[in-house]
């Protein structure tokens, strides 16, 4: 049995401790360790962007992160855009836009998007584009997406 | 993955002590080595976290008035720093070549030269703005310029123990601009990748770098093509013969990618472009 290691950090505002093996990637942790399934796991090596989460503030792939150099760090998952009662206005967008079809990629897309607007609240067309390159879909293409996030920061 | 021992030393002494044993490897933003350990391509024994050790990370202006970037640097902090935009653009723009905002965000300049790859994105920027290495084990420490780092694909001067610490940038040139030659407009690896870095005198060419990735075993630099380039002011002559002169000074393979000629034929078109807008650069 691998050794584990006592981890804390805030997750969407909580504390949280967890214990892992240092092989376990963030996205393993979030998901196997602490239920918090949002993130996807696609490719597993960086190209898809399924597993996108905000870590200190900054987008990453939660698959590229080993969970324990996240101590005292700060995670967003999907799990936290909304609040109790209402849809965050990303995903209300996304929804408007029908911005989604089977999706697996719908988390990440939305972290991404949530990234977006806190560093730029009011993208153009192409900063949006550019922006999402790191998250791939493969139902809808990419225009009822760009749509969502461009109403989303109009709404925002 | 396979199961390792995950170290996170505060200190560089202790980081080199842990990395001089075998089976070890350096985590820096991972966007290497972890996808390695999971393709079992690397199999460390110990993984040791840079992350911990204070002064790794960060741009700092020098007193000679070049630039130091710490290792630990992220790669998309580099391309949005506004000091390395204005002084130092190929760096810029090769660091905003790297893959997506998300693995940016995480990669780190160290990593990107420590991982040797010849297609690397920042490495001829760097060749090109002639950054000096700076390097620390447990013996001391010592300084390489960045074309002396390479010594094959994947492999380095670096011996057991070392850890680079940070990259120094002399004094800003006049003009520098990188090119990524590419399909895709992002999320793409280099056919070949070309930066220049000219001073200007005016209107004359007083010192030219060029700087070449994935175009021969390691990054180089096209050392007859600066030559060629001293002390002339810019015409479609000298262009056409600095072009020519980096193009022979490779030694491209044929893969999947595209051909050795292809490759060499646009090493040619590609030095002359960047050459050109590194020249109007320093006119703007």
């Amino acid at each position: 049995m691998a050794r584990k290691t006592h981890v804390q950090t805030q997750i969407n505002g909580d504390s949280v401790e967890f214990l892992c093996e240092a092989r376990q990637s963030l996205l393993e942790v979030l998901r196997d360790e602490l239920q918090l399934t949002g993130a996807k796991e696609g490719c597993n090596n960086g190209n898809c962007g399924a597993c996108s989460v905000i870590l200190d503030g900054r987008l990453v792939n939660s698959c590229l992160v080993l969970g324990v150099e996240t101590g005292g760090k700060v995670v967003e998952t999907v799990e936290g855009l909304a609040a109790p009662d209402r849809l965050h206005p990303i995903q209300d967008a996304f929804l408007e836009n029908a911005a989604l079809q089977c999706g697996i990629c719908t988390p990440g897309f939305l972290m991404s998007a949530k990234a977006l607007l806190d560093n730029n609240p009011n993208p153009t067309e192409p900063e949006v584009r550019y922006w999402l390159a790191g998250n791939l879909c493969r139902c809808t293409g990419y225009d009822k997406i760009v749509r969502a996030v461009l109403d989303a920061a109009a709404a925002m | 993955m396979r199961s390792f021992e995950f170290f996170e030393p505060t200190t560089l002494a202790e980081a080199s002590r842990l990395f001089a044993q075998e089976h070890a490897q350096l985590l820096a933003g991972g966007t290497d080595l972890v996808i390695g350990m999971k393709a079992l391509t690397e199999t460390p024994q110990s993984v040791i976290s840079l992350q911990k050790i204070a002064g790794l990370a960060g741009i700092t202006t020098d007193a000679d008035g070049g630039v130091s970037i710490g290792v630990m640097t992220r790669v998309r902090d580099v391309e949005l720093s506004e000091e390395i935009r204005n002084g130092y653009t190929a760096l810029a723009e090769g660091a905003a070549e790297i893959g997506s905002i998300q693995i940016r965000n995480l990669a780190t300049l160290g990593g990107n030269i420590a991982h040797a790859s010849p297609a690397a994105d920042t490495v001829a920027a760097l060749l090109a703005l002639d950054a000096q290495v700076d390097i620390a084990s447990a013996d001391g420490e010592r300084s390489v310029p960045i074309h002396a780092l390479f010594t094959g694909p994947g492999q380095t001067i670096l011996t057991a123990g070392e850890i680079m610490t940070r990259f120094r940038l002399p004094s800003p040139a006049s003009g520098s601009h990188y090119i990524k030659h590419k399909i895709r407009e992002v999320m793409d690896l280099a056919f070949i990748g070309v930066a220049a870095a000219v001073d200007m005198d005016n209107g004359t060419i007083t010192g030219a770098r060029i700087g070449l990735a994935a175009v021969a075993p390691t990054p180089i630099r096209a050392t007859e093509a600066e030559e060629l380039l001293a002390g002339k002011s810019l015409t479609d002559a000298i262009l056409a013969e600095a072009g020519e002169a980096a193009a022979a000074a490779c030694s491209p393979i044929s893969d999947l990618r595209c051909s050795a000629e292809h490759r060499r034929e646009m090493v040619d078109v590609l030095t002359r472009r960047t050459v050109r807008e590194a020249v109007a650069r320093a006119h703007a």
